[in-house]
């Protein structure tokens, strides 16, 4: 079984090296059978990639403790659907995750250009090979996931941590290292590229969509961590400024700017320089994400422990730096660009307006983020809080929203001021109107730069639904058919455009539900006992009794005791039951004696949360269990050998213990206004970016394709 | 003006703004920021009034429940010295004798006071190979 894997890891990281030899080789040479070969070599490596998965999800799901990464990670009572996901809770698993991720990527890239960019192609796969090599160098010789359990086999694992039982963590990391590794497709084709001296566009066509696959990935991994942080780790927000948190919006920035900035050079021939060292920068980026989960060099509550491979990362991650920037360089007579900028009033402008502020972001993040470190080799070591981060994205975000308003309206080349307003008037008279509704109405006047988000994003929607609205009827106009036709029509024509719209309008409303309840969310934190009322928000909330379970487990994360309370909130003309709790996991530890090990363990919160369109009613409890401290001491020392049935008895005795006499517990309530539209507007990015990414149907592409050549024709006779 | 020239005094323009955003960034940083501290740092040189990131273990038994608030002792990573803290707020589900964690606040008469809802505790590492050493 281990050594089974073992091997696959071997032959992978043979077959990675030989892919990248055989295309250099082969393109070298120009020898294509070798070309043709490496390719096969790396589909070769994700068939065995996927085996060697395989193998290990297979151990997690039988509980086989002979693999030390399972013994560690998982144990029997966990739940299976948490087995099936402990493998990327560790080190190497999620090393095993990249590489697979990775391969398959490769594989899918390499097959659909592989009658296209001869030229390019091969030193793509070889650095992708070499990418690929690296990782599963990594697990070969320090972090093998096969490794086995030293001594003899146990019969009971750690666990899965508690604090990862929860569905988002499901796919929160995959999600995260699809868009980490999407992003190395793009980066690949751009060092060969400049490699061939090929700096047209013509990279950028053939891996734009993979981009935008990655992006799209980063984008729904990074929301989907926030929410797992707003629903189980207790403290009620969705973001920290943590530098983990950090580490993957800061590629998911520079990302962004470089699905905008592509599109200059694609139709203008500008921003070559710029468009390669944006990707290499987001490749960069997304390796040191993945580097500092593991390198242990920066406080964070997310990160794996001290680990080993701290200074290959660091090695490999300076390799690619040096490499990349020498590379470009060398080439910057080949990435002259092809035309001039005519007018500050232009989308190309705009474009680079919006790039500057996204890549300006993102360096701040990354200050703030390795500012312990940089201070340290100054001195003393330092670090910001979140509220600098806060005073420092803020006026970065409203330039940003702004831009993404005016940006889509503006012409390619020129607009002229007459246009722009023409274009401007109805948005800025939406944000108007927002502007004196919310004022007069409500108190969103009291924090100033969320008044101004709020009036942003309504200038924002009215852009986009005025595109909409001129684009559907103009269409109406001509073939006279129905507004939801033409509307359809309208979005199937230029997908990509439309896409990008539906997008600018979700994040649009993300960050309206980010103003709201960044800057008018109430929390109360207090102790009551049963029967006390306390005022939250316009509800009041009582805790009307507690709850004790013993081997319910209703969140279905394998707790067998869980403690917590009844709350009733009233308000607002509505009344509701909240039921949060605290789960309590078993630990192994002996000196806990045989009753304690099941109090004294891991405890996670499971909040409960009553979900609304205006506002979330978030709440927490820590129940106090230090009065069952002499009970279960006492209960240590005299039923230390007892048969498990009368051990059972005895836990049961304690939990409905607590229920019966309860002593008084801590909760956190937040009233948090508008908290789901951050959801709801990853959904309509996430639509939007389908919308995008979702190929033409094939008989539209030879149309398009036909026009094309007709044209060329045409201008081939006239010249 | 020809072209050339004016794409000069732009970009010249451009540079000088980016060189002074960044200088403010920096500026503000080091204003901003507190500086990191063992408990031993801490004892042998805390200010009186100025604020500190303390880090370090919690201290075997020490956590102790006050009313609303919590009072427990942070010890150096590898050593003994160690600080009482007194801390309100919300307390991260790891927290527990021997974890590592980090709490801002000030030393007030020999007791470190924190700042509410700032204490972080990193993972447990019962998950990785290092807590058994």
């Amino acid at each position: 079984m281990a050594g089974v894997g073992s091997a696959c890891l071997v032959v992978a990281l043979m077959t990675a090296l030989y892919a990248a030899a055989a295309s250099v080789y082969g393109a070298r040479s120009r020898k294509r059978e070798f070309v043709v070969s490496g390719r096969r070599a790396i589909y070769c490596m994700a068939a065995l990639l996927i085996a060697a998965t395989a193998l290990l999800q297979s151990a997690f799901l039988r509980s086989d403790f002979s693999l030390k990464l399972v013994a560690e990670g998982s144990s029997t009572d966990t739940p299976t659907f948490y087995k099936a996901t402990a493998m990327w809770a560790t080190q190497d698993g999620s090393l095993l995750l990249w590489a697979l991720l990775l391969s398959v990527f490769t594989s899918a890239v390499l097959f659909l250009t592989r009658n296209s960019l001869r030229e390019i192609a091969p030193w793509a796969t070889a650095v992708l090979g070499v990418v690929a090599g690296f990782f599963l160098l990594l697990m070969v010789g320090w972090e093998n996931p096969f490794t086995t359990t030293p001594g003899p086999v146990p019969l009971e694992g750690a666990g899965l941590n508690p604090l990862l039982r929860h569905p988002a963590m499901m796919i929160h990391p995959p999600m995260l290292y699809t868009g980490y590794v999407g992003f190395s497709i793009p980066f690949a084709f751009a060092i060969g590229a400049l490699i061939t001296r090929s700096t047209g566009a013509d990279w950028i066509r053939a891996t734009r969509r993979f981009a935008l696959v990655a992006w799209t990935f980063l984008g729904t991994g990074i929301l989907l961590g926030a929410l797992w942080s707003y629903t189980e780790l207790g403290w009620g927000g969705y973001w920290a400024w943590d530098p983990v948190e950090n580490a993957s919006l800061m590629p998911w920035l520079t990302g962004t700017a470089f699905i905008h900035s592509i599109m200059v050079q694609e139709k203008r021939g500008m921003l070559k320089v710029w468009n390669v060292s944006l990707i290499i920068g987001t490749f960069v980026l997304a390796l040191v994400g993945t580097f500092l989960v593991r390198s242990g060099i920066l406080e964070s509550i997310h990160a794996f422990g001290a680990s080993t491979i701290g200074t290959q990362f660091l090695v490999f991650i300076s390799a690619v730096i040096v490499g990349s920037a020498l590379l470009v360089v060398s080439r910057l007579a080949d990435l002259q660009t092809e035309a001039r900028l005519d007018s500050l009033l232009s989308r190309e402008a705009f474009f680079l307006l919006n790039n500057l502020v996204l890549v300006g972001l993102a360096l701040v993040i990354f200050w703030g983020t390795f500012f312990p470190l940089i201070s340290e080799a100054a001195g003393a070591e330092r670090s910001v809080g979140p509220p600098w981060f806060d005073r420092m994205t803020t006026p970065l975000a409203l330039a940003l929203v702004l831009l993404m308003g005016i940006g889509p309206v503006v012409a390619w080349r020129r607009i002229t001021l007459a246009g722009l307003r023409r274009a401007l008037l109805v948005p800025v008279a939406v944000a108007a109107v927002v502007l004196v509704v919310l004022v007069a109405l409500t108190d969103a006047s009291g924090s100033l730069p969320s008044l101004a988000m709020f009036c942003l994003v309504a200038f924002v929607l009215g852009v986009v639904g005025q595109e909409f609205w001129r684009g559907a009827s103009a269409r109406r106009v001509i073939t006279g058919r129905g507004w939801l036709r033409s509307l359809s029509e309208l979005v199937g024509r230029n997908r990509r455009r439309h896409g990008g719209y539906v997008a600018h309008a979700g994040i649009a409303v993300l960050f309206c539900g980010v103003a709201a309840s960044s800057a008018f969310a109430e929390q109360k934190d207090v102790r009551l006992s049963p029967g006390e009322s306390v005022q939250s928000g316009d509800y009041t909330v009582t805790y009307v009794r507690p709850t004790a379970t013993l081997g319910r487990d209703d969140a279905g994360t394998g707790a067998p005791i869980s403690f917590g309370a009844v709350l009733e909130a009233k308000g607002n003309g509505k009344e509701f039951i909240l039921r949060p709790r605290r789960n309590y996991y078993p630990t192994l530890d002996a000196s806990k004696g045989a009753i304690g090990r099941f109090f004294e363990g891991e405890a996670t919160s499971e909040v409960d949360v009553r979900w609304g369109l205006r506002s979330d009613f978030w709440t927490a409890v820590r129940p106090d269990i230090s009065a069952l401290d002499g009970p279960i001491r006492e209960a240590n020392a005299r039923f230390e050998g007892a048969s498990d049935d009368v051990q059972a008895t005895v836990i049961a005795f304690l939990v409905e213990r607590y229920r019966t006499d309860p002593p008084p517990a801590t909760f956190r309530t937040i009233v948090s206004p508008l908290v789901s539209w951050i959801w709801i507007g990853g959904a309509i990015v996430l639509l939007g970016a389908l919308v995008a990414v979702w190929p033409a149907p094939e008989a539209r592409v030879r149309r398009v394709r036909s026009l094309y050549s007709a044209r060329l024709g045409k201008d081939l006779s006239e010249a | 003006m020809d072209p050339s020239r004016k794409r000069k005094i732009r970009l010249v323009l451009a540079l000088s703004v980016a060189v002074l955003l960044a200088s403010a960034l920096v500026y503000t940083t080091f204003t901003a920021s507190t500086e990191a501290s063992t408990p031993s740092e801490l004892m042998a040189s805390a200010e009186p009034g100025r604020s500190y990131e303390l880090t370090g273990k919690v201290v075997e038994d020490s956590v102790k429940r006050d009313g609303e608030g919590l009072r427990f002792a942070v010890r150096d990573r590898d050593g003994t010295a160690s600080v009482p803290v007194v801390y309100e707020g919300v307390v991260p589900d790891p927290f527990r004798d021997g974890r590592e964690v980090i709490v801002s606040g000030e030393l007030e008469g020999g007791r470190f006071v924190a700042e509410r809802d700032s204490l972080i505790t990193k993972c447990p590492s019962k998950f990785t190979d290092d807590e058994k050493i």
